[in-house]
């Protein structure tokens, strides 16, 4: 037995030792692969950390963020967006015209465009893709899968709500969408990977509307699952479920391709796992940065590159409190605020001031809206109006998150610790409750035993309704007001035709809830995205509208 | 020893009633429920409440339970709310994965853990036995997940020796048949493969092994002390019984007894325990994903799994069992 155990640690250490020799192999590994695929010296494959595996691969059924990150490199559009911003471009679509009525839009569509199975795009391909949504029926019309079809046509054909009207193929490159109502965010809704355009031929073929299981955990068809056909830069290759998906450069493309041939997107849960993964050389990039980790990245000669910020995060104010619903006391606390200050001291850097509801590059901003500035004076003075002094302070509860990074709240408890010291300084006492992600939405939206709390929003594509609508347009638990005035001016500029009758009437709305103070628009903050040094340009976008034939590497 | 092996999976039954009671009744008592987990956080109440009715989630909940009950029984586990595919389907397809992992842990904790064990009792009361005796406490002690963090920076992040996450060089194109990456490596003749797949398991394998090892090496060093001064052990080396034959058939063989117990004690603990060390190595078993369903609230998964898990842990312990009658003939009779 001595003499085996003998043999055995000799046996470990050879291993060891040979170990150690392959290790240094290994980390050559990465560099000889990229000589062998492609011309230069360019690795071209890209390797994305994403935080969490698509739900969908068929766009029509998706509505995350990380099913539309594979989607835009496979599909398109007949609209996309402007680089960097976030606003209306042709991609399938050359141009358009809208009718004067405002309900029927007519598309020049591209030519010599091919899907990846080889089938032409035309007219008959973006109606076969339009019907498909409106014909959805059963389990396919849930919130759970055709959740923007159903959000922005308000319905399906057999439903009776749907605001679509039909489409029409006049040649093959040219088609009409008609609509039964007028609908402003239609073309900018569009840039949404849920209106991608797909093969008919695959969506037939892999019997794509063939959903399963129940509403809450709808199962997936053989398209969307294995079959997912555009007519992106890249094609779908191969996906090994909470692992990675692979999609490879489609050598038919009509556009240009780019460096990359491959992208893998690895799915790596975890924040902190994804900054190592980036350290140790196993992926590219990642997205959605810790606000902790940006300094000692940047230390470290990692790219960081910054997403203009397509969001909102406010501070709101409960009015089913008896003492918020007092004006003068939702002023006292935003001129409490210093908003300067919270952004200096604990959002990522690059970070602004919000004065309303909405980015500056959404449709209907208003740049003289009424603001009210840091005045701590001034706030204490207004709660001795209202009737609460030293002797007799206001008292509110402060509800936040904890456990939880968005992008518009990377770090809710800095935030909460920040905002609740400058709250205490004109008097006010504060009565902290943090609940779990899950839970905090529940009790903030599903009754009135709240007071103060932080929350958000990220837009989906460049459109004041998906802002200041999704907040205000209705009654309901988590402002606790009921503004009938309100409602109904955003009810009726969600009808308006044309952006141009937009603007000056979410101008006006914006500064309506500007004198009326439902809560205090904070800051805009950026999201931040981590690259290895090789990455010398990545495409970011607002609204994440991402396509990674546009990155440019260095080795 | 069938009639045995009958009783004890019989046994099973009652067990696994009462788990899925505790699964069923623990999953109804999360806050928000299951409908917010699946609307998002812009849920309107009225959304909310149609779920709940389309769903019976307002259902007196016996009804429910016997409804979900009911529906195990068929086989249909329901499916994932994170991935919307059915739960046997993932956990069949991530099991391989916390099984190559577990093994490897199997392989780091029993092959240092014995052979230091015996070495540190044979050396018994000088220095080489106090440090393995204080380095199996430090191992007992430390968390799992502090360790991978601390091996994963060092060895991975700083060093870079070895690969900080997942199961495979994604740049490798490598064939899978059985989903264990160093088989299938083996099987193909993809060696390439197989030895990047090892090289992937070695840090989260030491993580994970390091408390089964440290636990190793103390059974097998108490055990080892205890037979050694046993009256027969004397006794033969009075009769002049050669050193090694003396250590192989009477010291080691009786020693081994506790010692295999406590494997497959550890064996089905490992499986938990890869819960912290697939997370932060972002490896992709059942453990990773047992993680995300919980922040998911992805319950049809977490009540899928830990049945799953239950069975598993059942099994190796009836295995334990068996495999000890072997090794001791006493165990049998009774």
């Amino acid at each position: 037995m001595a003499h085996t155990m003998r043999r055995r640690i000799l046996t470990g250490a050879a291993a060891i030792a040979i170990g150690t020799l392959a290790l240094s192999a290994c980390t050559s590994q990465r560099d000889d692969d990229g000589g062998t695929t492609t011309e230069g010296d360019v690795d071209s494959t890209f390797i994305f950390g994403a935080s969490g595996e698509p739900s969908s691969l068929d766009p029509a059924f998706a509505n995350d963020g990380e099913s539309f990150r594979v989607s835009r490199q496979i599909f398109e559009g007949l609209v996309g967006v402007e680089p960097g911003t976030a606003d209306p471009a042709p991609l399938l679509a050359e141009s358009w015209d809208v009718a004067d009525d405002g309900l029927s839009y007519t598309f020049q569509l591209k030519e010599g465009v091919t899907f990846h199975d080889g089938t032409e795009f035309n007219a008959d391909a973006v109606c076969f893709n339009f019907d498909r949504q409106n014909n959805f029926t059963g389990l396919a019309q849930s919130e759970s899968l055709s959740y923007y079809w159903g959000k922005l046509m308000r319905g399906y054909a057999d439903t009776g709500t749907s605001i679509y009207g039909g489409c029409e193929a006049s040649s093959p490159s040219e088609v009409t969408i008609s609509l039964t109502q007028p609908y402003a965010g239609f073309i900018p809704a569009l840039s949404l990977p849920a209106f991608a355009i797909q093969s008919p031929t695959a969506l037939d073929e892999y019997d794509a509307d063939n959903v399963g299981g129940t509403e809450e955990a709808p199962t997936q068809s053989e398209y969307a699952t294995s079959h997912p056909t555009g007519t992106g830069p890249f094609q779908f290759d191969s996906a090994a479920p909470g692992e990675q998906t692979t999609v490879t450069a489609y050598p038919e493309y009509w556009g240009e391709q780019g460096q990359v041939q491959e992208v893998i997107f690895r799915v790596i849960g975890d924040t902190t796992a994804r900054r190592q993964a980036l350290e140790s050389g196993s992926i590219d990039g990642y997205d959605l940065v810790a606000p902790a980790d940006l300094g000692a990245l940047e230390d470290a000669g990692y790219t960081l590159v910054n997403r203009d910020p397509f969001n909102i995060l406010y501070l709101a104010m409960n009015q089913a409190d008896p003492a918020l619903a007092d004006i003068r006391v939702r002023q006292a606390i935003t001129q409490a605020i210093d908003k300067e200050q919270l952004v200096t001291q604990v959002l990522p850097e690059g970070t602004t001031v919000a004065s309303q509801f909405m980015p500056d590059s959404v449709i209907g901003f208003n740049d003289a809206v009424t603001t009210y500035d840091y005045d701590p004076d001034a706030a204490i003075a207004l709660l001795a109006d209202a009737g609460f002094t030293e002797a007799n302070p206001l008292t509110l509860t402060f509800n936040y998150p904890v456990n939880i990074s968005r992008p518009y709240m990377p770090n809710p408890e800095q935030i909460f610790t920040n905002l609740q010291s400058q709250l205490s300084a004109v008097g006010i006492v504060l009565n902290p409750v943090s609940n779990e992600w899950g839970e905090y939405l529940d009790l903030i939206q599903g009754g009135s035993d709240h007071g103060i709390h932080l929350l958000g929003w990220t837009g989906d594509y460049n459109d004041p309704d998906n802002f200041v609508g999704t907040f205000f347009g209705a009654q309901g638990n988590e402002w606790g007001f009921d503004n009938a005035e309100l409602f109904s001016a955003l009810t009726a500029a969600r009808g308006l035709a044309t952006e141009e009758e937009q603007a000056p009437a979410y101008e006006a709305i914006n500064e309506q809830i500007a004198q009326f103070i439902p809560g205090v628009p904070l800051a805009n903050p950026v999201p931040t995205l981590a690259f290895d040094q090789r990455v010398t340009s990545y495409p970011a976008s607002p609204v994440q509208d991402e396509v990674y034939n546009m990155i440019e590497l260095s080795e | 020893m069938l009639r045995t092996i009958g009783r004890r999976l019989l046994l099973l039954v009652p067990t696994l009633i009462g788990l899925s009671v505790l699964l069923f009744f623990w999953v109804r008592a999360l806050p928000g429920g299951p409908a917010v987990a699946l609307l998002g956080e812009r849920a309107t109440p009225e959304a909310v409440a149609r779920i709940n009715e389309l769903y019976g989630f307002n259902e007196p909940l016996f009804i429910q339970y016997f409804t979900w009950l009911g529906r195990l029984l068929s086989g249909d586990f329901g499916a994932s709310i994170q991935t919307g595919r059915p739960v046997l389907e993932e956990f069949l397809r991530r099991f391989p994965a916390t099984l190559e992992l577990s093994i490897a842990a199997l392989i780091v904790a029993v092959g240092i853990g014995i052979p230091l064990g015996y070495w540190a009792a044979r050396k018994h009361g000088k220095a080489w036995d106090h440090i393995a005796v204080v380095l199996s406490l430090i191992g007992i002690t430390v968390p799992v997940f502090f360790l991978a963090f601390i091996f994963k920076y060092v060895f991975a992040v700083q060093l870079g020796w070895l690969p900080s996450d997942g199961r495979q060089n994604p740049r490798i194109d490598a064939t899978h048949y059985t989903n264990l990456y160093v088989l299938d490596g083996l099987i193909t003749g993809e060696f390439d493969a197989a030895w990047d797949a090892v090289l992937h398991l070695i840090l989260p394998a030491l993580a994970l092994g390091t408390i089964p090892l440290a636990i190793i090496v103390r059974i097998t060093r108490a055990s080892v002390l205890e037979v050694q001064n046993a009256d027969y052990v004397r006794t033969g080396r009075a009769k002049g019984i050669a050193q090694n034959t003396l250590r192989n058939r009477f010291i080691l063989r009786n020693a081994m007894l506790p010692v295999v117990t406590t494997v497959g004690l550890q064996a089905g603990l490992l499986i938990s325990g890869a819960v912290l060390t697939e997370t932060v190595f972002a490896f992709p078993g059942i453990g990773a994903f047992l993680a995300s369903s919980i922040f998911a609230r992805d319950f049809p998964v977490l009540q899928g799994f830990i049945l799953f898990i239950a069975i598993a842990y059942a099994l190796i312990n009836l295995l334990v069992d068996v495999s000890y009658s072997f090794i001791d003939p006493r165990v049998r009779v009774q």
